[in-house]
């Protein structure tokens, strides 16, 4: 196993996870493209440690990631929820509201 | 009795242990071959429901990778924060798609070639750009305690990289509070008027 490896793989994952925020229309389903993303700069990190970094400072840039995956679920949920009580909407093309 | 104890514990002595490094080596890439290919089935699966369990099926494939390369806490907080989360997103689609998500065959994709391409184009860039880098090795071998690499995060945490915990609680704090005024039905705006004094009751969120 090399670093090129892990980090092919973690491209691959954030590939896949951008195809899917890219061209899902339920809300969920484009934050679970988000998440796939975030996955993938997880094991793009756990890969840098193991090979390149003696410190612990990339263990604490994945606590960060950990921490913005959080975030941007709690806030996603919210804002989901939101949608879906005042317009009704639980697809993306529902809620284009700042495009008219 | 002993002699033979002694015998059979110089031939355990001198036989040579198995090569940690390609287990660990292999058993990280078929950890991220399954979080890919479990990944990508999330977007083609009919239900969101089994869509869920994949997506939860990809981190905790990432997760245990993560704890193969000896970064212990972290794995494990990825697989449980993550299963957590995969557990909360089966009730919401459940809410707000009002139906029996694992009953319900459904193909939503808008533009779907276009993102195609966009993905594509992504993962060929990357990986030119991560097969041209000459990427730089650590001075000295991995660590081979857990323990020492979970000691070194929480030491790292509480020393030099405290300004991160302290960046990171209040905005896990403001997330709190963001997500229940968001979240919240009747919110003392509606209730209150914009003026919160009860006398106008223009402009709340119904």
């Amino acid at each position: 196993m090399t670093l090129e490896v892990v980090l092919v793989l973690a491209a691959a994952l954030f590939s896949v996870g951008l195809y899917g925020a890219l061209s899902q229309q339920v809300v969920v389903m484009v934050m679970m493209g988000l998440e796939l993303m975030l996955n993938g700069v997880v094991l793009a990190a756990a890969g840098f440690w193991w090979f390149t970094a003696p410190d612990p400072s990339l263990q604490v840039l994945l606590v960060v990631v950990l921490a913005a995956m959080t975030v941007e679920m709690a806030m996603g949920f919210a804002v989901a929820l939101l949608l879906h009580r005042t317009s009704g909407a639980d697809m993306t093309d529902m809620a284009a509201e700042l495009k008219q | 009795m002993s002699l033979a104890f002694n015998e059979l514990s110089s031939v355990v002595l001198e036989t040579p242990l198995p090569d940690l490094s390609v287990l660990r080596g292999v058993a990280v890439t078929a950890l991220g071959v399954v979080a890919v290919v479990t990944g990508a089935l999330v977007f083609r699966v009919d239900s969101m429901a089994r869509a869920t369990y994949l997506l939860a099926a990809s981190f905790v494939a990432v997760g245990a990778a993560v704890v193969a390369l000896h970064l212990d806490y972290v794995g494990v907080v990825v697989v449980l924060m993550m299963l957590m989360e995969m557990a909360v997103m089966g009730v919401f689609m459940v809410m707000l798609m009002g139906m029996n998500p694992a009953l319900m065959p459904m193909s939503m994709v808008h533009s779907g070639r276009r993102a195609l391409a966009a993905a594509g184009t992504s993962f060929v860039v990357l990986t030119v750009g991560i097969l041209l880098v000459d990427w730089p090795t650590r001075p000295d071998a991995p660590p081979s305690d857990p323990g020492a690499t979970t000691y070194s995060l929480g030491d790292a945490l509480m020393g030099d990289h405290m300004l991160v915990m302290m960046v990171v609680s209040p905005v896990m704090l403001a997330t709190i509070v963001a997500g229940v005024v968001l979240a919240q039905a009747h919110g003392r705006y509606e209730r209150l008027g914009d003026d919160l004094r009860g006398t106008s009751r223009q402009g709340g969120r119904r």
